[in-house]
């Protein structure tokens, strides 16, 4: 026991009062993720996440590839977010490459943006409403997002995985008709999720089960440098949409949701009100989209930077600020890519508030912080 | 005749020869019908592995709804579960604990390896991280091709292995 | 866009006709830190340039502009001064939080960079801003993480959110962080006896 152990082993040593509980991989209320749960009695005493078991080395490989085939795998990581966890390496490459996008393609951008935080945030919902154990949760939002699918897979031909960001605008124009049918299928949606409030929102067993649970202060949320819907929940109004509008967004009227209380309900709230937002925004970019143009700038193949050089570019994604450091030497591969993910940067609030819970919270304050375990692994 | 032939010696290999006959001759009916309610009843694990998940999630909604074909939707405890969908990628992270979760399983179970990265390591091939395929940790008896596969390509796969429960033997016997 | 060096076109015809050199085609950018003189007359943006000037003006030659772009500054710090750095943005700029700590292997230098990308949430004049500050750690051609002299300072004690990102550089690259209370793996598998992955030296298979 006294031999010395390689870095990163401890050997640990508790009260017998403290019993260790392990929840995940396989649990469901966890995802692919271990949480390793110190209690005493029903009581949460410490909380220690183990996360990786999805990392797959996107890093690495992005190093191999050059700028347009990281495309694919880069999407991975949250799929059904998939336009915007691709944003900001197609933001970065621009910059690097020195390109101009044409007017329209940012038009297309920013509709598939907003669609693609609407399907990421109704599968997030559809899986808390199951992790409460809310049936109808699961079923009604995990219907309605197939609608927005559905005119995702009218843009790209995927059902998820879209790819349909490149370096220099958007893979295809929109197809005929595209704006009659995303104006009805988003107004249709729209007047769905308001009746979510009926059955989820308003729900008083929803309402105890959350209210006072988790409740992390406007200083604790920037000292921990969460981000998204966690911050925004405790009171800090920031929208990179607002703060740093990437292309289009200065031109949209943009609105973000603040709420004040910052316990397990005003996070699993904003998210909703988001999506609210998001219709909006759709609305307001299919009006005043240029009605024709190209969507395209053609590149040379194999693009590269030009000497050495690095840009870290962020957008708001379904899960926060999103950001990705490129560092580039010149060649037709990047030097070093960094995904900064949302998902990552809110899991240092997990060991916070669960310290003092009760056991049975802990599915509702972890999966409020609005976390996909695949995307913080990378 | 028989009394010649059975002697207190030799009485148990005689009741057990006459055990595996009488087997033998209700098998294909029993099996038929053990076989049958198999069938109808898959209950999957839930073990989320990769991003093929959400395509799971969506298999069970309302627009999918694997439900009808007789499989349930993912269910939290290991010993009243016999199929198993590895749901994506699988790290080295994970693949101890996917052969721990497929051991504590009765059997009769069932794999089905859903999605390119399950399959052959798909986009992942080079990854330091990830193993190429699920072959080397679970015998599959289903492969699911796509990348996530589209919930009807899983709901296919799921009708495919019902079709191969149907032929297989019920019981093995010693 | 930043300042170019025309003399790193040179090196780019060279590496050409090998088009894929088996094992490490990416290891060679130019030399960095001579390559940036950061004064040419190009006018740049007028608030990051104060930024610049601030902490410039508090340390003097310990600390080196990198570059100044529209809501970029970065700035580039010994590893014995980026700690008092650090305290300096956090509590005379009104930094608040670190959004990424990435690692970037520079063989030939035999340094390891560490780039931390500072953010405010506070101060509503910083929202855009990114303080990129970046630190070299000494890089050892036989790495032993946590026991060699690849070693920096850790901010977690400023910044508290960098907690979770120092862990995963120490991992990745092996980049040992003194005063950290918690230097354990976070993502690769417990038995993981490899050079640490992302270090340009560790070649993925078939590659």
């Amino acid at each position: 026991m006294t031999a010395e152990l390689p870095p990163g082993l401890a050997i640990q040593k508790v009260d017998e009062r403290i019993m260790t509980l392990n929840v995940g991989p396989q649990h469901p209320g966890s995802g692919h993720m271990r949480i390793i749960v110190q209690i005493d009695g029903d009581y949460i005493v410490a909380c220690d996440p183990d996360p990786g078991y999805v990392h797959r080395g996107e890093e690495k490989m992005a190093e191999y590839r050059n700028y347009i085939t990281n495309i694919p795998h880069l999407e991975r990581p949250v799929i059904h977010d998939s336009c915007n966890v691709l944003y900001p390496y197609v933001l970065g490459v621009e910059e690097l490459l020195g390109i101009e996008v044409p007017e329209r393609a940012k038009y297309v951008r920013v509709i598939c943006s907003e669609l693609n935080r609407c399907i990421y945030t109704m599968y997030w919902l559809a899986i808390y409403g199951i992790f409460l154990g809310h049936s109808t949760m699961f079923m009604w939002p995990a219907g309605d997002r197939e609608l927005l699918i559905d005119l995702m897979e009218k843009i790209s031909g995927a059902r998820v995985t879209h790819a349909h960001f490149v370096p220099g605008g958007v893979r295809n124009d929109l197809p005929p008709n595209f704006e009659e049918v995303c104006l009805r299928q988003v107004n249709y949606f729209e007047k769905r999720i308001k009746e979510y409030a009926a059955v989820f929102y308003d729900n008083p067993i929803l309402i105890s089960r959350t209210r006072d649970t988790g409740v992390l202060s406007r200083e604790d949320a920037i000292r921990l440098g969460t981000t998204g819907s966690v911050l925004r929940a405790s009171g800090v109004d920031y929208d990179l949409r607002q703060k740093e509008p990437y292309d289009v967004y200065e031109e949209l009227d943009v609105h973000s949701n603040v709420m004040k209380e910052g316990d397990s309900y005003a996070r699993s709230k904003v998210p909703w009100l988001d999506m609210m937002e998001s219709c909006n925004i759709i609305r307001q970019a299919l009006q005043k989209m240029p009605k024709s143009g190209s969507v395209r700038v053609k590149l040379k193949p194999n693009p590269k930077g030009k000497g050495l050089d690095s840009v870290y570019k962020r957008v708001e994604s379904g899960r926060g600020s999103l950001g990705c450091h490129i560092v580039s030497d010149g060649k037709v591969e990047p030097y070093r890519l960094k995904l900064s993910v949302g998902s990552f940067r809110n899991l240092i609030a997990l060991p916070y508030l669960l310290k003092g819970e009760k056991l049975g919270n802990m599915p509702s304050v972890y999966w409020s912080l609005n976390y996909w375990p695949v995307e913080a692994d990378r | 005749m028989l009394k010649d032939l059975v002697t207190p010696e030799n009485a148990n290999v005689f009741i057990g020869k006459l055990g595996d006959i009488l087997e033998k001759a209700i098998d294909k009916p029993l099996g038929y019908a053990i076989n049958w309610g198999r069938i109808w009843s898959l209950w999957p694990v839930h073990i989320e592995t990769a991003c093929c998940s959400v395509e799971f999630g969506a298999a069970s909604s309302p627009r999918y709804d694997v439900e009808r074909f007789g499989i349930i939707e993912a269910f939290g405890s290991l010993r009243q579960c016999d199929l198993i969908v590895v749901q994506g990628t699988i790290t080295r992270k994970m693949a101890p604990r996917l052969r721990l979760v497929y051991d504590q399983m009765p059997e009769p179970k069932y794999v089905i390896a859903m999605g390119a990265c399950a399959i052959t390591g798909g986009l992942y091939f080079d990854s330091y991280n990830v193993l190429p395929g699920i072959d080397g940790v679970l015998p599959v008896d289903v492969y699911v091709p796509g990348c996530p596969p589209r919930p009807e390509t899983l709901i296919q796969g799921c009708i495919l292995l019902q079709e191969k429960i149907k032929r297989m033997k019920a019981r093995k016997f010693v | 866009m930043s300042s170019d060096t025309e003399a790193k076109t040179e090196t780019k015809p060279a590496a050409k006709p090998a088009a894929k050199p088996a094992a490490k085609p990416a290891a060679k950018p130019a030399a960095k830190p001579a390559a940036k003189p950061a004064a040419k007359p190009v006018e740049l943006p007028a608030f990051e340039k104060s930024i610049s000037d601030k902490v410039v003006e508090k340390f003097g030659d310990k600390v080196e502009v990198e570059f100044v772009k529209e809501n970029r500054v970065g700035i580039k710090a010994k590893r014995e001064d980026v700690h008092d750095v650090a305290e300096f943005i956090r509590d005379g700029l009104n930094y608040d939080h670190v959004e990424s700590v990435s690692g970037v292997d520079y063989p030939q230098d035999k340094e390891i960079e560490v780039v931390y990308h500072i953010g405010s949430y506070s101060d509503s004049s910083l929202a855009k801003q990114i303080l990129v500050l970046s630190t070299r750690a000494q890089r050892e051609e036989n790495p032993l993480p946590g026991k060699d002299a690849t070693k920096l300072p850790s901010l977690r004690d400023i910044f508290y959110s960098v907690e979770f990102h120092e862990r995963e550089v120490f991992e990745m690259f092996g980049v040992y962080f003194n005063g950290h209370p918690d230097n354990r793996r976070l993502l690769l598998p417990e038995d993981w006896a490899d050079l640490p992955p992302l270090r340009k030296d560790f070649a993925i298979k078939g590659r």
